[in-house]
């Protein structure tokens, strides 16, 4: 096949069309962060994961030490069994607490982890017993409205 | 004109399976036609120069003013909420997975089909088209293949530019005029977009649309009425239903890859 001019031009568009996609792959949607560390699988249960979601980052004083792998229901306990993927270079002891947190007002929801005083640390397979459930709304406005009405009803009542 | 029989309605709809069946034959050939395209690749070469080195800049412009604009609207409504860092998400998301094959796809309707159905249309009009099966040359091969594939390439890597673009758009407004913090700006995108399902999703369309517009506009060519009027109304044609194929295409497409 002869040479021509047009493939010079024609490498450059195409080249530029991989750039733009290749912006839009590590930039936008951060495909490094998709790192191939080795991680230890930990389970823990929760009585609500509210938005909790597969991929949610799992952070210990900010830092992200892990993600969320899979939430599936445990109809025998009627729990959330979250399993979740630590990173191998953090270790923590076996008495870390989990908490379901907000990033923001609005933003999405993440899981703390707060280190324990154990000695032992979490491996692979372990179970993390406690943990805090999401806050959820509706039941944060019906405990406000519930002690609003016990306090109306209570002045009344010594009247 | 004669008014209202069933024979008009028949014939009616006769020619419209016809035309369907027409097109149908000839997009199934196209699509045979990929390893003599690939084979003799120069012509193909020739097109993509023709098609997307030309269409690059009223790309790369278009998508840099429609991220100016979202990030100007966005960050409008946003702030309302009291969460404009969301802002680098709204534009990222829209871009990716919407704007950026859609309006590509319309520009590319515009910019590069209108001249492929003209320039088709009047090879029919001056006879080359004859003079080529004249020849035992295969038209479709000669002519069509190489800028149904050219056009089929050249979609993506433009969807990609005007949604890389729009996204340096919103960056621009949002960031260094309105004063976004540039890291949860960023942050946000990398937090809220997923690889294959949204920027793949979002190539999967444009070669869909690819596929489309470009097809749309060698049939309207092929099929011109070889006459100046009919090259007019064969390009009209083109811009009409490749831009309505696009839209709805795009409907479908989302619907079955976003929703759950």
């Amino acid at each position: 096949m002869q040479r021509s001019k047009n493939d010079v031009w024609v490498g450059l568009f195409v080249l530029i069309g991989a750039v733009a996609i290749l912006f839009l792959a590590l930039q936008s949607a951060n495909l490094l962060s998709l790192n191939f560390q080795k991680t230890y699988a930990v389970t823990a249960k929760f009585d609500n994961v509210g938005g909790l979601k597969p991929k949610a980052a799992v952070r210990s004083a900010g830092v992200v030490v892990g993600r969320v792998e899979k939430i599936v229901f445990d109809d025998k306990s009627f729990q959330a069994r979250v399993v979740l993927a630590m990173e191998s270079r953090y270790t923590f002891p076996k008495d870390s607490s989990l908490k379901i947190l907000t990033s923001g007002l609005l933003g999405e929801q993440y899981l703390g982890i707060e280190a324990g005083a154990s000695e032992e640390v979490l491996a692979a397979g372990d179970t993390i017993s406690s943990t805090q459930s999401a806050v959820v709304l509706e039941s944060l406005i019906s405990q406000f409205l519930y002690s609003k009405a016990a306090d109306g009803a209570g002045p009344k009542a010594a009247d | 004109m004669s008014g209202f029989s069933p024979g008009n309605i028949g014939y009616a709809v006769r020619r419209q399976i016809a035309d369907i069946g027409h097109a149908a034959r000839l997009f199934f050939r196209l699509l045979t036609t990929l390893p003599e395209s690939w084979r003799r690749f120069a012509l193909v070469r020739d097109q993509i120069h023709f098609l997307g080195n030309y269409s690059l800049v009223i790309i790369a412009v278009s998508g840099l003013f429609v991220g100016f604009v979202f990030g100007l609207q966005g960050y409008y409504t946003l702030q309302r909420y009291g969460s404009s860092e969301a802002l680098g998400l709204l534009v990222a998301l829209s871009l990716v997975r919407e704007l950026g094959p859609v309006v590509t796809a319309l520009l590319f309707a515009g910019r590069a089909g209108t001249s492929l159905t003209a320039e088709i249309g009047l090879m029919k009009a001056g006879e080359q088209i004859s003079v080529m099966e004249m020849m035992a040359v295969d038209p479709v091969l000669r002519v069509l293949a190489p800028r149904f594939w050219a056009g089929v390439i050249t979609m993506p890597l433009l969807a990609a530019v005007f949604s890389a673009m729009g996204i340096i758009g919103g960056w621009v407004v949002g960031v260094l005029m309105i004063g976004v913090d540039s890291g949860s700006f960023w942050s946000q995108i990398q937090g809220g977009v997923d690889v294959w399902r949204d920027v793949g999703n979002g190539i999967v369309k444009s070669v869909v649309f690819g596929f489309t517009v470009t097809f749309v506009a060698l049939l309207q060519g092929f099929e011109a009425q070889p006459t100046p009027e009919g090259v007019a109304s064969a390009t009209t044609r083109t811009v009409v239903v490749a831009s309505l194929a696009v839209l709805a295409l795009d409907f479908i497409l989302t619907a079955m890859m976003f929703t759950i």
